[in-house]
């Protein structure tokens, strides 16, 4: 046997059967290379080379106050939802663990909005909280209100911007939800029966024994939040419009509305330099496993 | 008995918290517009499929459905074509660039799709894939072919080589054993893979809408006409992007679960 190729178990005889590995592998380095790897390339030329001369997309793209509103918007939401969606997952995934009777039905009802579109999300959000939705009629016929409260509009834009993030941490803490709880199963139940006999109350074995075991779930489910949070677009755009200014949206905002390919590129351009920072942070300082799951 | 009081409430607030929009939703969509507008009207005096009947006949919601169908069987279809064996050759071999492959389709996988839509829509042009249901599912399957690599590859690892090789032994050839012993034994894992795929590309909306102006799917579609319709529609147009992936959830729930590696134990 070659040092080129070992097998797993070695019966199968590969000798020689390297350039069948290739030609079962070619086909998906192929398939990437064209469809995301010279795109992506392609993106950074057309960000860079410019209208008249290079660069000046991005000094136009600095210069303008929206960029800075949009880049401010999407850190800010990230901020805001990320730790939200963090806390609350961890609190589902205790009560969940413990098993008791009937909790796979609470299972099957938390992972519903895993397969729920943002645009979806957006949608339910719009039921309850449009002028004549439920949140508003339930008020008036309460007698709480007069006249509907408006959630959504240029006019009011700070509440728009938190039923964007509930709506975000309705649709994706299931997302954080099960990979903490997948890391919570996989605990050692010795840990706890030890820390049981030296007598550690709930919240010392909780913050002292669960948590710095849950630290790796918790960091590769912060980080992979974080990866897609700088890609939130459908509930933003569908909720607020350019009333609040994101990243990807300004992307698509640039392209179907001005025609502007170049800026376009070069809004894609940041939204794949941060992604490529926090992967490859990911990448190198994790287990890659969550992502290998997809899970998003 | 007091802790077993909040215990309830507990349970009952998770699931309200869960389902309370999604039922709403469903409420919505199936009342009628003069009882939607009367704000002293919670519950409808009786339900109605006009607007979902519209948006789907008269709104050309039935159109963008079968592209999005389209859209999604072309990319399952090409992606498990492409990435099965990729998947396979990760699974049971070892080979040198083994953890430069796993990265980079790792990576590739991070790599959202909104950031190569713009120059795909450029050479799209130029091809004259610009607009085209071909255009949006090889783009899809860009966007699932490292799930299904990664994926199958886990569920191949799952699968004990000595099967193959026992059948290699009884004189099959090693992709007959392939085809006779591994494949049935991974097809309901490939299964459900494929199923999260389906909702991985019904629910894609970004690309979708950048890629086409008329053969939209149906989230582009939704995206770029819910802004100018009445309320109900959007209601409507919510429940038919619910519907089908809550059912393919619902039948593949026990397989998710387990591949998000959670026991039921």
């Amino acid at each position: 046997m070659t040092p080129f190729l070992q097998l797993r178990r070695g019966v199968i005889d590969l000798k020689g059967k390297s350039a069948a590995i290739w030609f079962l592998l070619l086909p998906t380095i192929i398939y990437l290379s064209v469809f995301i790897g010279y795109p992506l390339f392609k993106t950074f030329v057309m960000a860079m080379s410019g209208e008249e001369r290079p660069f000046d997309t991005f000094y136009r793209m600095f210069h303008d106050q929206t960029f800075w509103n949009a880049l401010k918007n999407t850190l800010f939401l990230t901020a805001v939802i990320v730790p939200i969606q963090l806390v609350l997952a961890i609190a589902l995934a205790l009560f969940i663990n413990k098993k008791f009777r009937g909790y796979t039905f609470l299972l099957y009802l938390i992972i519903i909005p895993l397969a729920l579109s943002d645009i979806t999300a957006a949608l339910m959000s719009y039921t309850m909280f449009s002028p004549m939705g439920y949140v508003n009629k339930i008020l008036i016929n309460l007698g709480a209100i007069n006249k509907p409260i408006y959630f959504f509009g240029y006019m009011f834009k700070t509440r728009e911007f938190w039923i964007v993030v509930l709506t975000e941490i309705w649709r994706a803490t299931p997302l954080v939800f099960v990979i903490i709880l997948a890391g919570l199963q996989s605990i050692n139940k010795e840990y706890l029966e030890a820390a049981d006999i030296f007598g550690f109350s709930r919240s010392q074995k909780l913050f002292k024994v669960v948590l710095p075991l849950l630290k790796p779930s918790i960091m590769s489910a912060l980080l992979m939040r974080t990866l897609f949070a700088f890609q939130i677009f459908g509930v933003v755009w569908m909720l607020a419009g350019r009333d609040i200014p994101v990243l990807a949206g300004e992307t698509y905002y640039q392209y179907t509305f001005l025609n502007d390919e170049k800026m376009a590129a070069a809004y894609s351009m940041i939204i794949a330099v941060i992604t490529l920072i926090i992967s490859y942070f990911y990448l190198t300082t994790l287990r890659s496993k969550h992502l290998e799951e997809g899970v998003r | 008995m007091l802790k077993k009081l909040f215990f309830w409430i507990a349970v009952i607030l998770i699931a309200m918290w869960f389902l309370t929009p999604i039922v709403m939703i469903f409420l919505a969509a199936f009342t009628p517009a003069e009882d939607y507008y009367n704000p002293h009207k919670i519950i409808p005096s009786h339900l109605t499929f006009e607007h979902l009947y519209k948006l789907l006949f008269l709104l050309d919601g039935w159109k963008s459905i079968i592209i999005s169908v389209e859209v999604a069987l072309i990319a399952i279809g090409l992606s498990f074509l492409i990435g099965l064996p990729a998947g396979y050759a990760m699974a049971r071999y070892k080979f040198k660039g083994k953890r430069a492959i796993n990265l980079t389709i790792l990576l590739t996988r991070s790599i959202p799709l909104i950031v190569v839509a713009v120059p795909l829509i450029v050479i799209y042009m130029k091809v004259g894939l610009s607009d085209t249901v071909l255009g949006v599912a090889l783009a899809h399957t860009a966007m699932i072919l490292p799930f299904v690599v990664l994926i199958t590859s886990s569920i191949f690892s799952g699968i004990s080589v000595e099967y193959e090789e026992a059948g290699m032994v009884f004189g099959l050839t090693h992709f007959q054993s392939f085809v006779k012993i591994t494949l049935p034994l991974a097809l309901p894992g490939l299964a459900a893979s494929a199923i999260y795929s389906f909702i991985m590309s019904w629910n894609e909306v970004f690309v979708a809408s950048i890629l086409t102006l008329t053969n939209r799917t149906l989230p582009a579609h939704i995206l770029n006409t819910a802004m100018a319709s009445p309320d109900y529609f959007k209601f409507a147009a919510g429940v038919m992007m619910a519907v089908p992936a809550m059912i393919f959830i619902f039948f593949t729930r026990k397989y998710l679960i387990s591949m998000w590696g959670i026991s039921l134990k």
